[in-house]
């Protein structure tokens, strides 16, 4: 079996996996991260994203040998210090979740969002966010909470710069 | 464009000084409360079933019937017993003696047809997707993996996918005795005569399309028993009625079986189930004496969660030539699917009264017949009943109004209820006890700006502009909080509709809620929390809300018919009255005063007239010591209430939605929606918003986007997320919302739910928008969803000269 080596959430792992398994499961399954949900079986539903070198992927359609060497971040590892990160706080302000399944995905593809486009339109976040589904919300409160992480990412930023 | 949805996201902006009886006042009910569900669920601590992980837990994978019916003439699974990893392999027969029958806890009428259901198809399956068989395996691959091993043969018998078709004299009957599985009716006031002397009558027929409710987390269990008693983990709305309905089902006593839901990732309906699955893993747990764990995939589910709506609605209404409605006539037709699971049959009984709306009428006629085919079960989603009732009358109103040539708006005005003629009994026997549809229409009027998009819509007539601008109304009602257990009886449903609930005070003051609701979004810890903190005068951080655990929450009824807080929020009110008058006594005693004197504000027993006073916290303290109390007083200050509500409740409001239909694409984008709700008093502005935005979005997927669709064999061709279309971001609309606040008068917290509010207002309001913006072309029905071809199809046939019904099949 083919042995790999990742971090997850700043932890490393050194792990034996069957080629197939989905990155998804070895979170899961393996490590016992279960903060990343599935939703799909066809790349759909977007539950499953995390970060894999500092880019969105759904996990459940990446085979953890390919993050061999990877550095992953799911939702359990965002906050710092037992602080939440502003998208967190942002989701939570603007009660952009309901029953919260779609959120770990959301709260990571939104974070990704922002690399390419640090202040998104309404319209922007809507298209950024096509590949993440949420049956609860309606979406106008995501998109709300989407707009208000980035804007407080921002000044955070903004402070770090200045301090 | 982003202007436009900013200024619509932002119409009603909610602050925390919303606050019920106006601002300020320091009460929690009425505040924008953000939610302590959140913490868990934003950092990923949330516990799903399937994050469930048991020592020596094993994992079990379903054989599916790959055809819609047929009988199973052999089955091998002698090669899947020898796969790697696998432990056991079971078959349909293997249960056949213990399995007993998936319940239907309504049956609606007398000639009801209730075939048997096992949880494993045993000689015929009649619907794909249907479990034959099933692997026990110590991973999810290998589980998988095995299922390939098995061998079954089938003989294929036919398939009927229509229910018009099912009917037929001639059609392969789907059980032994037929496919009619029962027909129900209800009438009142003599419907010949609002016939024969209306000036006017409309008939149209409208598709209620078969719809998968698509809650983002599929189904999982986890069974596991100690060799006595069984605790069965489920992703499911009920895991109270559940326990009954398992300890029947499967023979376990009730008291050896506890069910638990931990974080349960939506419901819509799906999760009103009792599930062949859950009866299974159960069984297997039982012979295997391991924890096992299912969980389905998103594919599995789409075949085998069961579907919504799919009925066949033939409405006719009758009116005087001023617009004055005389009569409705529905005769229904509803697809049952292969079997009839815990409610299937109620369905469309919910919506049996509904479909007067909020309008005065003489007379009324329902007819519903219950169909089998070989599909997957229906059952309750989002709305159950009533979406499609309103649906039918609130498009047929905009159809009378077409053919008066009459302003919609004004038509529903010559009809609905005035709010001074409240409580008002409809035709259909319901009384509404409290609304106000002027005021709610009003408000959405000017909200959503009608009289200048009509004049739009004028001028783009006039212009024969290829983008047509449509206004669609709805008006809507809905009877929800179910339910008064006594009508439920009366409609012969198997169980009542009250709720419980228990208020635990702590030494520290601290206080514990123990809920019979059953939340999977909806935020009932914080709801609660408000409601305690204001009768109790406790800190809303000092309370905690227990749910979904039988072996802590032993009674319940669960969570859908947006019953919670009209009846569980309710029954916590009760519990906590009975807390402050024994707290009371204990209060007056320790001041040395008589209880009468002793008069409560915010948390604090003050002798009247005097500076004497106890808190709470003090009390509870006191109460714990027990070296001080009344003579014969138990010492607790604990008490529970189980709240039956007399009446329904009536949530109201006004949806307005404005679309731009592309006559040449047949594309059509929602411009503006506007929806003012009445849901009587509010607990938490946030909460509702939320809930009406989700509402509308799902309400609104119905009329545009979604479908199961099956081929002529039964097969489902809609089996993934890529084929059945779920909106996203970026398909929706922004909304405005606002509310009108019309207190319930039948409950004491003046609360009427909202849980499916926006599903059962926004769908009509569509597609009437659709249909109004094509009505120039000839165009007098678009079936759901309206996809750009549909809406192409069904102008190309208005165009025909020949064709006279705008509509297409
Ligand atoms: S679970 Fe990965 S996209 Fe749905
Ligand atoms: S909050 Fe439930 S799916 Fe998004």
């Amino acid at each position: 079996m083919p042995r790999i080596s990742v971090t997850v959430d700043g932890i490393r792992y050194d792990e034996e996996v069957e080629p197939r398994l989905l990155l998804v499961h070895l979170l899961r399954d393996r490590l016992g991260k279960t903060g990343t949900p599935i939703g799909c079986d066809t790349s759909n539903c977007g539950a499953c994203t995390v970060l894999l070198d500092g880019r969105s992927v759904k996990s459940c359609s990446v085979l953890a040998v390919q993050a061999d060497g990877c550095d992953i971040v799911t939702i359990e590892g965002l906050s710092t210090g037992g602080t939440w990160h502003p998208m967190q706080r942002a989701f939570h302000e603007e009660h952009a979740l309901q029953c919260g399944y779609c959120t770990p995905g959301m709260i990571m593809a939104a974070i990704d969002l922002l690399h390419d486009d640090p202040d998104p339109s309404e319209e922007a976040v809507r298209e950024g966010l096509e590949g993440n589904l949420c049956r609860c919300t309606g979406y106008c409160t995501i998109v709300r909470a989407v707009r208000r992480g980035a804007r407080e990412m921002s000044q955070e930023q903004e402070g770090v710069a200045t301090s | 464009m982003t202007e436009q949805l900013d200024a619509g996201v932002v119409a009603r902006q909610i602050k925390e000084s919303d606050v019920l009886g106006g601002p300020g006042g320091g009460r929690e009910v009425g505040r924008a409360r953000r939610r302590k569900e959140d913490a868990r669920l934003v950092t990923g601590r949330s516990q799903w079933t399937d994050n469930i992980q048991l020592p020596g837990m094993l994992y079990v994978a379903f054989l599916r019937s790959p055809m819609a019916h047929a009988r199973i003439t052999r089955v091998d699974t002698s090669v899947a017993r020898t796969q790697p990893g696998v432990v056991a392999v079971f078959s349909g027969q293997d249960f056949a003696a213990e399995q007993g029958s998936l319940p239907c806890a309504w049956p609606v009428s007398e000639d009801i047809v209730i075939p048997d259901h096992p949880p494993m198809a045993v000689s015929e399956v009649r619907y794909v997707g249907e479990a034959v068989a099933c692997v026990v395996a110590t991973d999810r691959y290998k589980a998988a993996d095995a299922l390939d091993a098995i061998e079954i043969d089938y003989e294929p018998l036919d398939a009927v996918t229509d229910m018009t078709a099912a009917l037929d004299e001639g059609s392969p009957k789907v059980h032994e005795a037929g496919n009619k599985a029962f027909t129900w009716t209800f009438a009142q006031g003599d419907i010949e005569a609002a016939f024969r002397d209306a000036a006017v009558r409309v008939e149209r027929t409208f598709v209620q399309q078969r719809l998968i409710p698509s809650a983002m987390e599929p189904r999982a269990v986890v069974a596991q028993t100690d060799g006595d008693a069984f605790t069965l983990h489920s992703a499911t709305q009920i895991p109270h009625i559940l326990r009954v309905m398992l300890a029947l089902t499967t023979g376990i006593p009730e008291h050896k079986l506890r069910v638990v839901a931990p974080d349960v990732g939506g419901g819509f309906g799906s999760k009103l189930q009792v599930t062949a699955e859950e009866v299974l893993c159960l069984l297997i747990t039982r012979r295997l004496g391991k924890p096992v764990k299912w969980t389905e995939s998103r594919s599995e589910g789409n075949l085998t969660v069961h579907h919504g709506r799919d009925q066949l609605q033939r409405i006719s209404v009758a009116a005087d030539a001023d617009g004055r409605i005389r009569g409705v006539k529905v005769d229904l037709l509803a697809d049952m699917g292969a079997y009839l699971m815990l409610v299937t049959p109620g369905v469309p009984l919910l919506g049996a009264f509904m479909y007067s709306g909020i309008y005065k009428m003489d007379a009324y006629d329902f007819t519903c017949t219950g169909v089998f085919t070989t599909k997957m079960p229906t059952d309750a989603y989002r709305g159950a009943g009533r979406p499609e009732a309103t649906f039918a009358i609130e498009r047929i109103v905009d159809e009378l109004a077409a053919e008066l040539g009459m302003d919609p708006i004004e038509l529903r005005r010559r009809n609905w209820i005035q709010h001074t003629e409240f409580p008002y009994t409809t035709v259909c026997g319901l009384t509404y006890d409290s609304g106000n549809y002027e005021a709610a229409t009003e408000r959405a009027l000017a909200l959503f700006g009608y009289d200048k998009l009509r004049a739009e819509q004028a001028d783009r007539r006039e212009r024969e502009d290829p983008v047509q601008l449509g206004i669609g109304v709805s008006t809507y009602t809905e009877m929800c909080g179910l339910a008064p257990s006594r009508v439920l009886g009366s409609l012969s449903y198997g169980a009542g509709g009250w709720e419980h609930a228990s208020v635990r005070v702590l030494p520290t003051g601290k206080v514990e809620v123990v809920t019979g609701t059953s939340p999977h979004g909806q935020g009932h810890e914080t709801a609660w929390s408000q409601i305690v903190a204001d009768a109790l005068g406790v800190p809303f951080e000092d309370v905690a809300v227990l749910h979904g655990d039988t072996s802590s929450s032993h009674k319940g009824m669960d969570t859908y018919g947006s019953r919670s807080l009209v009846v569980g929020g309710v029954a916590v009110v009760q519990a906590c009255e009975k807390v402050k008058e024994k707290a009371k006594q204990v209060a007056a005693h320790l001041m040395e005063a008589s209880p009468d004197d002793v008069e409560f504000t915010r948390g604090e027993f003050r002798v009247r007239g005097t500076g004497t006073s106890r808190t709470i916290q003090e009390i509870a303290l006191a109460t714990f010591a027990a070296h001080d109390l009344p003579d014969g007083f138990e010492p607790r200050l604990d008490a529970d209430a189980t709240f039956d509500p007399d009446n329904f409740s009536f949530p109201h409001g006004t949806h307005l939605c404005a679309v731009e239909v592309d006559t040449e694409t047949g594309a059509t984008r929602i411009r503006s929606y506007v929806a003012v709700d009445d849901v009587g008093n509010v607990v938490n502005p946030l909460i509702v918003e939320g809930q009406v935005h989700g509402g509308i979005a799902q309400g609104i997927a119905q009329a545009l986007f979604e479908e199961a669709v099956h081929d002529a064999d039964g097969n489902l061709l809609t089996t993934t997320m890529a084929d059945y279309l779920l909106p996203s971001a970026a398909d929706l609309p922004a909304y405005t919302t606002d509310r009108t606040e019309t207190p319930a008068t039948t409950n004491p917290l003046g609360v009427k739910g909202v849980g499916e509010a926006g599903t059962i207002a926004s769908t009509p309001a569509v597609v009437n928008a659709v249909v109004d913006a094509l009505r120039p072309y000839g165009v007098r029905d678009v079936p759901m969803p309206c996809t750009p071809e549909r809406v192409w199809r069904a102008l190309g046939q208005a165009r025909t000269p020949q064709s006279t019904d705008g509509g297409l099949s």
